[in-house]
């Protein structure tokens, strides 16, 4: 098992060099389309600090566990409950929901630029040099039972401003100037949250409420710029679906009964995996739903063609490459052991499974 | 009321249960077996015979391991595993021989502590200053004078508080404790024991403990150091029991007890990157009253009847979730009334047999959001035979359990309804020597606990009890001889448990609401040797000393499991503990070491899972003093000598070295 580990602790090594050529000049990497590999976070298991950076190098076919730890030798771990991650210029951001932390590093070496404190950190999105980071934690009044969305500037890393949004934030999804933000209200089951806050980012001032349905989740932007939004339901008779914003409007426009635990959009397409329970006997029904944006319709029986979705225990995370369209879907197995990702070409064949760390969420496509 | 009609309910339940064998206890033979085996006010030499393996802790030796809590003196019995969050307010529950915590029923004075909502007790709470005994037993004992619940359960860790004791003629005990040392510890203790008449007696005890529970600790993560120290650790607590003993010419033994504990305490939480310091509090009220009333009725019937109520309030405050009315604060209470009657007739010399019946009703009301609010209703009985003859003794059992739940739902958990045996054999094949082979299978249940079934808000979904085979084999030998030590005590047992229909957590639809399933099956097996050994050295001057060892492979069997056949979590494959105690004219001495194995903290046994084994040393030495009849103990303990950072329970530091000072005075 040691030897195992130091194999993959070797073969990171070596595909952290191969890209470690230009890294005296990180900052002036501009990228190209071209993708050449994938970053994918680990949650790790709640209070276990166990949350991990793998790589997926195309070129080597190479997949890389825990590099962060071979990146940063001598320091502090990921740490706990890794929530979100996201390259924006040179940089990665990695959400750590449990840590209560932001890692910065190095998009090319995974090396650790800064570490920012925020309590109970969820999401992270980008626009004009600027980081958006949604937080439960109320950083302007402890005591309010509502989160805040953090400004933070990409070049100094330090927050330039805090609004207040709903209770418990999660997705955020940004069109023209403007901010969205996912309201859960997950901590009262009683009374969850049902509307989505749109930010003006020039002003930086609340400019509505949408109001879409109880304890909502994902959002994702498609290519026309309308808004893809995804709820929990409340586990009981309110079952969770997914909504479509048309944000000229800023109005709930359309819905979709499909359940959604992860989503994400590439081209025409928003590629969702879900899983709901039978009643009685709780057995699991996973769903591979793919929506046209053009059509907004279900195509299908679903992204994978060739049925190996059966082998996959628990779906818990879903990416698309920008470029190849290949489809990367993750596997958190029974949530305590490792976990797999799935590659399946364009057209839904699967190509290669990897094994990866616990609680495999999260991917970022890194480009040359 | 609910309670009343409960209780009119229970009482019938007992008057029920009583009239057979009533019916058949009319004769009057004296049995010597009654006197040899039931007399509860004294501290029992070991018995080599018993059918199933058992350890006790009592007088001198329970003093002398200068634990602060019954949990830190567990940690001696083999096959026990104490899971330990750390420091003076951290949760700490049993695990015996790897079958989950929920296995192991606690009794205090014969009786189950009230658990219904999570399964475990917390043995930290229990303070050593009102401890007489503590047993643990890997099935039923040979008394069959015992209530029927606990006879379902896989094993039995038994806490005996004082009974009054009455020295040169006094009327009256009195002893008075002073505990401090690292920690902020602030320990004050009395006792108070005092003889009304011949038959009558009371005892009253009462403690308070407090703590700011502050320690140093390392945070060890990818060959990088740094030391914290642990915060929000303190505790405030105060322990109070009263109780009124009747006991006549060993045919009535009775007592009618209460019992208050209250605490407030910080939950430290796990030390994570970036994240050292947690603010969460608890707030525990348990309260109970208790009545025993045992009496031998002719000369081959004895009757033993509990009664007891206990209510327990928990509240639990959490700063970091501020929901749309506050900062989360969530209040539990639980209730129960706990009936039970045991009775033991002596058909023959050879033959004892017993019936036992317990009727347990459980409630609990929590103010949180969509709460089902169960209520249980919990039957159990027992029936057992025990033939005692001259190299063999065989007990036989078969125990009952129905339990049946109801809930604020439409839906509602089945009820569960089972029949459990038990037998056991042992065997003493000479005349001469004190040897005895002996060998025993149980059938045992864990039942769902509130929490497994009604905690996620609606689908509240059908679970069947876990489900426990234990078979054990093993010997003693006790050995008195003059070299090299006087007398030598060596038991060993091989023992293999399956469990079955394991109850374990999913998330479901997200990571924020979990489902229970029936779905693990692990596989234990096991060897421990205990060996014990005492010696005379000069005339005022004894040493004892004890060795155990434990070997565990405790398997995860589940079919079609990632990790099939591998070590499930927190179990080491190797445990041992080693004491030694010397005293010397008014001096002792006392040494301990334990030793944890390596160990997973998650089911996959992969490095990135490892826990480092862990070993601590704890010494103490004492002398007793004597001023105007006064007796005195002055003692200094130093516990993790070595200064050993260690977790029992990932992202939770233990202490590292640690002072403890003591003084007693008894009149």
């Amino acid at each position: 098992m040691y030897n195992k580990n130091i194999v993959f602790l070797l073969a990171s090594l070596v595909v952290i060099a191969s890209c470690r050529k230009n890294d005296q000049i990180p900052n002036n990497t501009q990228p190209i389309p071209v993708t050449n590999g994938f970053y994918l976070l680990n949650q790790g298991n709640m209070n276990q600090n166990n949350a991990s950076l793998d790589y997926f190098d195309y070129a080597s076919s190479v997949y890389a566990r825990n590099i962060f730890k071979a990146a940063n030798p001598n320091t502090d771990v990921l740490g706990d409950t890794g929530n979100d991650m996201a390259i924006y210029g040179s940089k990665l951001y990695v959400i750590m929901n449990g840590s209560n932390k932001l890692e910065i590093a190095d998009a090319i070496t995974a090396k650790r630029i800064k570490v920012v404190t925020i309590p109970n950190v969820r999401n992270i999105t980008f626009h004009k040099n600027k980081a958006y980071v949604s937080a439960y934690g109320n950083t302007l009044n402890a005591s309010s039972a509502n989160g805040v969305v953090i400004e933070m500037d990409t070049a100094t890393l330090s927050t330039t401003r805090t609004i207040e949004v709903g209770r418990q934030p999660e997705g955020l999804a940004i069109v023209g100037d403007q901010l969205y933000v996912a309201n859960s209200g997950g901590y009262d089951a009683k009374n969850y949250e049902r509307t989505v806050t749109v930010i003006n980012l020039n002003s930086f001032t609340k400019i509505k409420n949408i109001d879409v349905a109880i304890n909502l989740d994902k959002i994702k932007k498609d290519k026309e710029n309308n808004l893809y939004v995804s709820n929990r339901g409340n586990y009981n008779n309110i079952v969770p679906k997914l909504y479509f914003i048309d944000t000229k409007q800023n109005i709930v426009k359309d819905s979709f009964n499909i359940p959604v635990s992860n989503m994400t959009i590439a081209g025409d397409s928003v590629y969702i995996i879900g899983t709901v329970y039978k009643p009685v006997t709780f057995e699991a029904v996973h769903s591979f739903n793919i929506i046209n944006t053009k059509t907004r319709k279900a195509e299908g029986a679903g992204f994978i063609t060739d049925g190996t979705e059966k082998n996959i225990q628990s779906p818990y995370g879903v990416a698309v490459d920008p470029v190849t369209r290949n489809i990367m879907v993750t596997d958190a197995r029974d949530y305590q052991s490792s976990g797999n990702v799935i590659i399946y070409n364009a057209a839904g064949k699967k190509l290669q499974t990897y094994i990866t760390g616990l609680l495999p969420l999260s991917i970022v496509f890194t480009t040359k | 009321m609910l309670i009343v009609k409960r209780l009119v309910y229970a009482v019938i339940v007992w008057m029920v249960s009583f009239l057979p064998v009533l019916l058949y206890a009319q004769d009057s033979v004296y049995n010597e077996i009654l006197k040899d085996i039931e007399v509860t006010g004294k501290i029992q030499s070991p018995q080599i015979t018993t059918v199933i393996p058992s350890q006790t802790l009592s007088g001198k030796r329970l003093e002398q391991l200068n634990s602060y809590s019954v949990a830190d003196a567990v940690r001696y019995f083999s096959g026990a595993q104490i899971k330990d969050y750390g420091g003076m307010g951290g949760l700490k529950t049993i695990d015996v021989r790897g079958m989950g915590s929920q296995h192991t029923t606690v009794l205090y004075d014969g009786i189950a502590l009230a658990n219904a909502q999570n399964g475990t007790v917390d043995l930290g709470k229990f303070t050593l200053d009102n401890v007489q005994q503590i047993s643990l037993y890997h099935g039923q004992n040979d008394y069959l004078l015992q209530p029927a619940y606990a006879a379902t359960f896989s094993h039995i860790l038994s806490l005996q508080t004082r009974l009054p004791n009455f020295e040169n003629n006094k009327k009256y005990y009195l002893q008075s404790t002073f505990k401090t040392g690292s920690f902020g510890l602030l320990n004050p203790s009395v006792l108070w024991q005092q003889q009304i008449d011949s038959t009558l007696s009371f005892s009253i005890n009462a403690e308070w403990i407090k703590a700011h529970g502050r320690y140093q600790f390392q945070y060890s993560a990818n060959d990088f150091d740094t030391s914290g120290s642990r915060q929000n650790a303190g505790i405030d607590a105060v322990r109070a029991e009263a109780a009124l003993f009747k006991i006549k010419d060993s045919t009535t033994e009775a007592f009618t007890k209460i019992y208050y504990y209250q605490s407030q305490r910080g939950l430290p939480g796990a030390v994570v990157s970036n994240r050292f310091y947690h603010p969460q509090q608890l707030w525990d009220k348990n309260f109970f009253t208790h009545t025993q009333y045992k009496k031998l009725l002719g000369k081959k019937y004895t009757l033993l009847a509990h009664f007891k109520y206990s209510n327990d309030y928990t509240k639990y405050r959490d700063p970091e979730i501020v929901t749309s009315s506050g900062i989360l604060t969530n209040t539990y209470i639980q209730q129960e009334i706990y009936t039970s009657v045991a009775q033991k007739l002596s058909i023959k010399k050879w033959w004892t047999t017993g019936l036992s019946t317990d009727y347990i009703f459980t409630t609990l009301n929590a103010d949180i959001d969509n709460f089902l609010f169960p209520e249980r209703n919990n039957f159990s009985a027992s029936h057992s035979h025990y033939f005692r003859l001259q190299k063999l003794q065989i007990n036989a059992s078969l125990n009952f359990l129905h339990v049946k739940d109801k809930i604020n739902s439409s839906i509602q958990q089945e009820d569960i309804t089972r029949l459990l045996p038990f037998v056991g054999i042992s065997f003493k094949p000479f005349y001469n020597a004190q040897f005895a082979l002996r060998a025993s299978y149980k059938e045992s249940l864990r039942i769902p606990t509130f929490n497994d079934l009604y905690y996620t808000l609606y689908n509240s979904r059908y679970l069947e009890p876990e489900y426990a085979k234990q078979y054990n084999a093993g010997f003693s030998w006790i050995k008195k001889t003059n070299i090299p030590v006087d007398s030598i005590t060596v038991a060993g047992n091989f023992y293999y448990n399956e469990v079955t229909n394991k109850i374990i957590g999913f998330p479901s639809a997200s990571l924020f609401r979990w489902t229970m399933m029936n779905l693990g099956k692990v596989s234990i097996h096991g060897a421990e040797l205990n060996i014990s050994a005492d010696k005379k050295i000069a005339p005022e001057s004894f040493i004892n000393f004890n060795v155990n060892y434990t070997y565990e492979k405790a398997l995860n069997t589940t079919k079609g499991s990632d990790t099939y056949l591998q070590q499930i979590p927190y179990l080491p494959r190797h445990s041992s503990t080693v004491y030694g105690a010397l005293n010397h004219k008014k001096w002792h001495m006392h040494y301990s070491f334990i030793y944890t194995g390596e160990r997973y903290f998650s089911p996959e046994n992969i490095q990135e899972n490892y826990l480092q084994p862990w070993y601590t040393t704890d010494i103490s030495i004492g002398r007793e003093l004597k001023w105007n009849n006064v007796e005195q103990k002055i003692e200094i303990a130093i516990n993790n000598l070595f200064n050993q950072y260690f977790e029992v329970v990932k992202s939770y530091p233990m202490p590292g070295r640690n002072f403890k000072f003591i003084i007693q005075f008894k009149l």
